[in-house]
């Protein structure tokens, strides 16, 4: 016969903080920042994106000249020891444009990219976890936005709006949100159907808090891979759209409408068009290097 | 039968697609942008009040929303575009006709020439895993993706077409889809507007290997990016079917790994690739785009950054439909052949 | 006493992992007999799956590797032959059968496809079309009047097909594609497959479990093999299609002539079907015997511990016997014998070193250090 003994339940209603709870994940996370120490692709990687973040820091320490300075009387001057990367047209040195020029497209891509992240996980969150005809109008919405490539959808978008800066970057806005709101909404679904949701619901937890709380840690790494991923990819479109003839107002430092100012000079002055587009080059592929080692050390069958 | 019905699904889905593309640009041509510039042609320099209220009550702008969208719906419907102020006052669907062909020429030979080369890179590199081989195409394919694709047109062309011909080599041409003048000796007999498929069954070859030759490096440039693209998903996607049991059981019936690569694996790496590969025509028809432009390709692509810098809106509107409805059609054409090739969908 | 057809010896599989090297199999010793059932039962995680894929060599390489051993098959060492030999052995001489058979079938081929390609690569199949043409000529002579002047030129036919039995011409490839698709719709049929001829064209996800794994069963059987190794064939079927897959292969195994290594937990399917046993344990084979006398006489404590942990309908019992302790790290295995952290007879020499695999009574081997005095 077996002994009744004394239950003990008593429900220890200890605040943990935000730490302990978490406290897996975390442990998880100095694993990744180990795993990702050892690729040679990541590291170098962050070496080039180093690089670019510096330049665009530092760039009026860094910079020999400033991005309006004109050498009227030295336009399209082959590389020397005075301008290591020439001058273009109006005299403006190359080198010094293209340091200046990093502060326009890393900003630019950062805005874009942290706002469409902001945007679209916040729609994608509440889309995901209310369901029904919100989530439903939701996707209606982002396979619109998504039948279209990302340049032609910011062309037409910048079109209407009108060609500057802010709207280049607002039409890049447009453009990007969809993918983080499918992504997270793809998250929150997987991540709903877990029992810890319905430990929280049971507790009485509010959905919001439950969202924030829980389910939106549990999504960052997938958007963390995809927003260095899409860093890349927007500082492609924007320089591609500046090249077109949008953003950028004549003279301003920016890669896309340097290389558009060095095409009519293309075969005497080469070096015009050919520099800023290496800048665009290893600016995208150090984040894409970063990208796909993240990728890599974060495939849950690739990992142990 | 199955298969017929997922179609019919398919397409049934594209058309809340449709219908929600046409509101965006509506919204961006009338509600953003200037409704009445869709309507100006290159000759009204400056309207006057009376003018403009013609066009005003001729295209219902002072309508209500909702009536302007009937309206624009049926005139779409109608195949009324808007006037192209970039292309001498044509119909936009005209231009569009006229220069369609041109972006489908270049697009298409641009997406054969990375499958043919990308899919057995791809595969190549999964096999050998973290060897040389897999490094170096582990690095293409990342430099690729990251190459802005007009820079690399530019570069081409600086090379293979200046450098060249200073050097005295037989040099490619940088700009255009044929000789003009060879034309005047040849003229081709245009039917589809594919000058490559039209020579061919013209039987006009001077002018088929002259249209070729103006292909090469429009088509290299534009297929570099998507071909980086494509490769990595093959690898990505061989390793993946590698690693799966029925590989297992297929060496364990003593085939060869060369029988076991391509007739096992490879048939199932190809599902997920095919849907990649979908997706990423969206970025071919951009780099479009930009590559039409720098080699002076007389395309969509071309017409459009024409139009950008004029302010048409007419033409930028009829081109982003466009573009909907040919990445649209290219999904379907993708999903089925999906269905296709995994007998699963196919048969339920 | 029959020759082993199969005899390994000293095999050491080892993983090499970011974690550590996982010593999977430590020097194994195992012999198989022509047309005998043997079973290797074990734990999840003591290597029965790795020792039937290094008798293939179909172990992963990187991160595995057989690191020594010899693996005997008619005379010749597996181990050292190349992986073209490899090839011809493999669905040939010495085949498998897997666990689950939904991820072991190639989802976009046909069943019909997948039995015939290893029918094809290894059979030579012309002799094949000689037969049947040869059954064709004999059916009409049959039906023909004993004076019809058809008859001597048939009969004649016959002869000359006859002499090209052994020497078969190359015929086309359609004649080869329709005798591939007639031995393939043999083999399903005797592997009892319901409707053979539909389910050639159909897919691996249109079957149910049992036909998957009869369909599988002919990809083994197809080529008559001198061996089949039988991985856990029937722990994800149903218990009704595990009894008939079991009894079928016991059937073709007798008539085929071929000899079974059954690789399982489930001691109850070892009892049913096998002829001789071996227990292995994290990766050492510790006993092995003929199975009536394993039921009656388990010498290892750890087979003892098996034998005595399955629930028995005829004894009531309050609580189910289990082994204390868990299965090794084999990255970090025990010193010694694998098995002395959890055994009850543990002595002073067991955690020094490995105890020797030895013959105790005629048939009855075990390796442990009880019984380590000679006879």
């Amino acid at each position: 016969m077996t002994q009744m003994g004394q239950v003990k339940t008593s429900v220890e209603r200890k605040s943990k903080s935000w730490f302990d709870e978490h406290a897996p994940q975390i442990r998880e996370l100095k694993f990744t920042l180990y795993l990702l120490r050892q690729s040679p692709i990541v590291v170098a990687g962050f070496i080039l994106v180093a690089l670019f973040i510096g330049m665009a820091i530092f760039a009026p320490w860094i910079a020999p000249h400033g991005p309006e300075e004109r050498f009227w009387n030295l336009p399209q001057q082959p590389p020397s020891w005075r301008f290591p990367f020439g001058t273009d047209t109006t005299g403006g040195d190359i080198y010094s444009r293209i340091i200046w020029g990093s502060r326009l497209d890393l900003t630019i891509a950062l805005t874009v990219v942290a706002s469409a992240i902001l945007i679209g996980s916040v729609l994608g969150a509440i889309s995901g976890f209310m369901g029904r005809a919100f989530d439903e109008a939701l996707m209606r919405v982002t396979d619109v936005f998504l039948a279209f490539p990302a340049l032609i959808l910011a062309m037409a978008v910048a079109a209407a709006l009108g060609r500057n800066l802010t709207n280049l970057t607002i039409a890049l806005m447009v453009v990007w949100w969809p993918t983080y709101a499918r992504l997270v909404r793809g998250q929150v679904l997987a991540e709903k159907e877990r029992l810890y949701v319905d430990a929280a619901r049971a507790v009485g937890a509010s959905p919001a808090r439950i969202i924030f709380r829980h389910v939106l840690p549990n999504s960052i790494f997938p958007v963390i891979v995809q927003a260095t991923l899409d860093l890349g990819g927007v500082i492609l479109t924007a320089a591609g759209l500046s090249f077109i003839g949008f953003g950028a107002g004549a003279g301003v430092a920016e890669w896309g409408l340097m290389i558009a100012d060095g095409r009519s000079y293309l075969f005497q002055s080469p070096w015009i068009a050919c520099f800023p587009g290496l800048a665009i080059l290893l600016s995208s592929l150090g984040l894409n290097l970063i990208g796909d080692g993240l990728r890599d050390v974060l495939d849950p069958r690739l990992r142990r | 039968m199955k298969l017929r019905h997922y179609v019919i699904r398919r397409l049934f889905l594209l058309i809340p697609v449709l219908i929600g593309v046409s509101m965006l640009t509506f919204t961006l041509s009338h509600v953003i942008g200037d409704p009445i510039a869709a309507y100006i042609t290159s000759q009204d320099l400056r309207l006057s009040d009376l003018q403009m209220q013609k066009i005003v009550t001729a295209h219902h702008l002072n309508d209500p929303l909702y009536s302007q969208y009937y309206y624009y719906v049926m005139d779409l419907l109608r195949g009324d575009w808007g006037i192209s102020r970039t292309d001498s006052d044509r119909p936009v669907l005209v231009s569009i006709q006229n220069y369609f062909p041109a972006t489908a020429e270049l697009a298409l030979v641009s997406m054969f020439f990375a499958l043919i080369v990308g899919i057995p890179i791809g595969i190549i590199s999964a096999v050998r895993k973290d060897k040389p081989a897999d490094h170096a195409t582990r690095v293409f394919s990342l430099v690729g993706v990251s190459t802005p694709v007009f820079w690399l047109a530019l570069i081409l062309q600086y090379v293979f077409y200046y450098q060249f011909k200073v050097h005295n080599l037989p040099n490619l041409p940088a700009s255009g889809r044929v000789n003009q003048f060879l034309w005047l000796d040849h003229p081709l007999h245009v039917i589809t507007g594919i000058y490559s498929i039209d020579s061919l069954i013209t039987g006009n070859f001077s002018i088929f290997f002259d249209v070729l030759v103006h292909l090469i490096l429009p088509a290299f440039a534009l297929s570099y990016v998507f071909m980086a693209v494509f490769v990595r998903m093959m690898r990505s996607s061989m390793l993946e079917v590698m690693r799966q049991d029925y590989i297992t059981l297929a060496r364990s019936k003593g085939l060869s790994e060369r029988v076991v690569i391509y007739r096992h694996a490879l048939r199932n790496a190809m599902i997920p690739t095919v849907t990649v590969a979908g997706l990423a025509f969206g970025g071919l028809l951009a780099g479009a785009v930009l590559t039409e432009t720098v080699f002076s390709w007389p395309g969509v692509g071309r017409w459009s950054t024409s139009a950008i810098v004029r302010d048409d809106i007419a033409s930028i509107m009829g081109f982003m439909l466009i573009i909907a409805i040919v990445y649209m059609l290219a999904n379907l054409i993708v999903d089925l052949l999906y269905a296709w090739i995994d007998p699963r969908i196919r048969l339920g | 006493m029959p020759e082993p057809i199969l005899q390994i010896r000293n095999l050491k599989t080892y993983f090499y992992t970011y974690a550590g090297v996982v010593r999977a199999l430590e020097g194994i010793d195992l012999d198989i007999y022509q047309g005998e059932t043997l079973g290797l039962v074990g734990e999840t995680g003591c290597g029965k799956s790795v020792t039937s894929l290094s008798i293939m060599r179909l172990v992963a390489d990187p991160p595995g590797r057989i690191v020594d051993g010899q693996i005997i098959y008619k005379g010749e060492d597996l181990l050292k032959k190349s992986e073209a030999q490899m090839q011809q052995i493999r669905g040939n001489k010495i085949t498998m059968v897997f666990q689950d058979p939904m991820t072991f079938l190639n989802p976009v081929i046909t069943i019909g496809d997948q039995v015939s390609e290893v029918i094809a690569i290894h059979e030579n199949l012309a002799r094949d079309v000689v037969r049947s043409k040869i059954d064709e000529c004999e059916e009409t002579i049959k039906q023909l009047d004993s004076n019809s002047p058809d008859r001597e030129r048939l009969m004649n036919r016959v002869k000359e097909l006859e002499a090209l039995k052994d020497n078969p011409p190359k015929y086309s490839r359609r004649e080869m594609k329709k005798a591939t698709l007639r031995r393939t719709i043999e083999v399903l049929k005797l592997v009892q497959m319901p409707s053979p001829e539909k389910v050639v064209k159909q897919y691996p996800h249109e079957l149910s479990g049992g036909m998957r794994q009869r369909a599988i069963i002919a990809m083994a059987l197809s080529c008559s093999p001198d061996l089949l190794i039988a991985d856990e064939p029937t722990t994800s079927l149903d218990v009704t299609i595990q009894a008939q897959i079991l009894a079928l292969l016991s059937e073709l195994k007798k008539k085929i002539g071929s000899s079974i290594l059954i690789i399982t937990h489930d001691m109850g399917i070892v009892a049913e079907i096998c002829d001789r046993v071996s227990v292995m344990y994290a990766g050492n084979i510790i006993e092995t015997a003929e199975t009536k006398a394993l039921f009656k006489n388990p010498l290892h404590p750890y087979t003892q511990g098996l034998l005595k942990a399955i629930p028995k309908l005829h004894r009531d019992v309050e609580e189910l016997e289990i082994i204390p302790g868990s299965v090794p790290n084999l990255i970090y295995p025990p010193s010694g014998c694998r098995f002395h952290p959890r055994c009850p007879f543990r002595m002073d020499i067991c955690d020094k070193e490995n105890p020797p695999f030895i013959e105790r009574e005629r048939g009855h081997s075990v390796a442990c250090y009880l019984y380590q005095e000679k006879k």
